[in-house]
């Protein structure tokens, strides 16, 4: 590919005054790729305070930070970042550019492609350099899991977004040098169109499902809200959290939050429980990631049973009663 | 309102994983025999969003894809569930897993439909999946645009949109013209009714083929695309899970015995 674009880019978040654990990740990913294209790694940081997190993006990997401190950017708003990084972008004309495959990333990467007419990849799980002809390599899921495509972009930037835990952070290293470097272009306000007027959080009581040790996801073969009771009771004594599928999400008998998947949450915790669903592949690659996978699923030719470790065939009405009563017995509850 | 909603017709994604085969050469994927395409999950719920609205106000929706002949079908599906009318984007120059492609002939659709204050669009296609169809053609149309919507209502200065973020929702409110990407949050969509799907199978379907929506061939030559699928494996996934045998009651025994252990 012949152009003048050089650099990999990271698109850098901030959450309360820290940079965010996704965009150390990228760094490293990022210093690989490129250390293999002998390319120099940029960050940008958004929002006020930015600009003293420099220095420690730079122990992380990163050759030179650029940030802004405008007031407007501490909030993400997509017609704001689109214009910053689009902006940015034609001045520095990077040859790559790497998003979390997280709320910011997966509006942002999209708008900034359409704006700036590169070549996306979202939720990629791998990158790489073709040394020879010196672009990216992006592998992604497709078919909601059911196949990995690999692909590459014709036009520059070359952009990705990257699940979050795909990649390791580097070690911090004091004795990294780089440049922080301000960006003092004014933001217009008016360029907002779409302006966000409330947030509304989703209340979530017990464990975190992202952090939770132990899930326990149910699907259609629950059959009822009621029912999701008796999993909740199960994560209580387990000290962990539910989870579901799509399709009971969209029942309505457990809060769309608690959807694994391709689409929903992904998870990685010690032991998921896996019980009255399918195991279809896009709801499979949201909990990969696990330690232990246990099934309870009357159709001993379901997909779960290809990637459970632990699995009982049969109807999971009859399973889980004694189970919670063993599993009481056991702790002394 | 003129609403336009975009929508793809995909492999039906609900088979199980075991029929689902590809061609490495060629990098395609081999569609199961018998069993028929559907309309990409997404595209549904935008759908349903768009009904919603003409449910409530006065709303005129035309639902437009890009594919074979048979995705007549899709454009079919829409009419049953609301749509007034729909196009087919049908011409052997349209093939293409290019998003910037797709984006374009969609523009040039909308352009030759006319004045619009809503483009609809799904998240990302339940087949390739690249999630950047709507932005980008937001950007064509340079309009503004909201992603992962869930919830659209009509306000004095626009449209309300409550859009899905990983720990809860963003209320927006964005002027129109505008386009939304949807998210399966807005929920199951509707049957069509017995007498819309009558309907449905007698509405002409007209369809436009790169001439009829003023596309300049060269920019759909190969060559063009921004990006470019060089490979396309299945995972290999060997099972090794440990059936245990037994009562119900047994199994739940040893299971509990099990997970005990292991916290
Ligand atoms: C683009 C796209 C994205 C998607 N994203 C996601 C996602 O993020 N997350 C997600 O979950 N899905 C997602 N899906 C949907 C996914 O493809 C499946 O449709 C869904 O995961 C199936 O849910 P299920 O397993 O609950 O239902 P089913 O597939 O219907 O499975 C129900 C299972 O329950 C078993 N069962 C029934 N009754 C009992 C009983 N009494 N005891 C024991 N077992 C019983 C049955 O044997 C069956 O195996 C996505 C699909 C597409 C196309």
């Amino acid at each position: 590919m012949e152009n003048n674009h050089r650099n990999v880019l990271v698109f850098g978040e901030v959450l309360m005054g820290k940079i965010v654990p996704i965009t150390l990740e990228l760094l490293a990913i990022g210093r690989r790729l490129a250390d293999d294209l002998g390319e120099e790694l940029y960050l940008m940081l958004l929002g006020e305070g930015t600009g003293r997190l420099g220095e420690e993006a730079i122990t992380f990997g990163a050759d030179q930070v650029y940030f802004s401190e405008e007031k407007l950017l501490n909030q993400y708003n997509s017609d704001l970042y689109t214009h910053v990084a689009d902006s940015f972008c034609r001045r520095v004309l990077p040859s790559v550019i790497l998003f979390g495959h997280t709320d910011i990333g997966c509006d942002l990467a999209p708008r900034l492609n359409g704006r700036i007419g590169g070549g996306l990849s979202i939720d990629c799980m791998d990158l790489s350099i073709d040394k020879e002809k010196k672009h990216l390599i992006m592998r992604r899921p497709v078919f909601g899991g059911n196949a990995i495509a690999t692909v590459i972009s014709n036009r520059v930037p070359q952009m990705a977004t990257i699940r979050p835990k795909t990649f390791q952070p580097l070690e911090k290293n004091l004795s990294r040098q780089g440049d922080v470097i301000p960006l003092e272009e004014k933001i217009d306000p008016s360029l907002i169109k779409a302006r966000v007027v409330n947030y509304i959080k989703e209340e979530v009581e017990g464990v975190k499902l992202e952090e939770a040790e132990v899930v326990v996801s149910g699907g259609r073969g629950i059959e009822d809200k009621k029912n999701f009771t008796l999993l909740k009771e199960l994560a209580d004594l387990l000290g962990g959290a539910i989870g579901a599928t799509r399709v009971a999400c969209d029942e309505g008998w457990v809060p769309a939050h608690l959807q694994i998947g391709q689409s929903g949450k992904v998870v990685s915790p010690k032991i998921y429980i896996a019980i009255g669903l399918s195991g279809a592949m896009a709801h499979i690659s949201g909990c990969l990631g696990s330690k232990y996978i246990v099934a309870i699923n009357k159709d001993s030719e379901a997909n779960i049973f290809n990637v459970a470790h632990l699995g009982f065939v049969g109807d999971w009405k009859e399973v889980l009663p004694p189970l919670i009563e063993r599993l009481r017995e056991l702790k002394g509850k | 309102m003129n609403i336009i909603v975009c929508v793809k017709q995909v492999q039906d994604p609900e088979i199980p994983p075991s029929k689902f085969k590809i061609d490495p050469e060629t990098k395609q994927v081999i569609p199961p025999a018998g069993v028929p395409p559907v309309i990409s999950v997404y595209d549904e719920r935008a759908l349903e969003a768009a009904c919603r609205l003409k449910d409530k106000y006065k709303a005129k929706i035309v639902a437009i894809t890009i594919g074979t002949d048979k995705a007549s079908e899709v454009i079919r599906h829409a009419i049953s569930m609301g749509a007034d009318d729909g196009y087919l984007l049908c011409d052997p120059a349209f093939e293409s897993k290019d998003s910037f492609k797709t984006a374009y002939i969609l523009s040039k659709a909308i352009e030759k439909i006319g004045a619009f204050d809503l483009v609809l669009c799904g998240r990302q296609a339940a087949d390739w999946g690249a999630g950047q169809v709507g932005s980008i053609l937001g950007e064509m149309l340079t309009v503004p645009v909201v992603s992962f919507a869930c919830d659209i209502d009509v306000v004095d200065t626009g449209l309300r949109v409550k859009r899905v973020v990983s720990d809860g929702y963003e209320i927006l409110e964005v002027p129109m013209p505008c386009l939304i990407t949807v998210s399966s949050e807005v929920g199951l969509p509707r049957l069509p009714s017995g007498m819309r799907i009558m309907l449905a199978r007698k509405k002409p379907i007209p369809v436009w083929k790169a001439t009829d929506i003023n596309i300049e061939h060269s920019l759909l030559e190969k060559g063009h695309e921004h990006t470019e699928i060089i490979g396309l494996v299945v995972p290999e996934r060997k099972s090794e899970c440990e059936i245990i045998k037994g009562t119900p009651k047994e199994a739940a025994y040893e299971i509990a015995e099990r997970l005990v252990s292991m916290l």
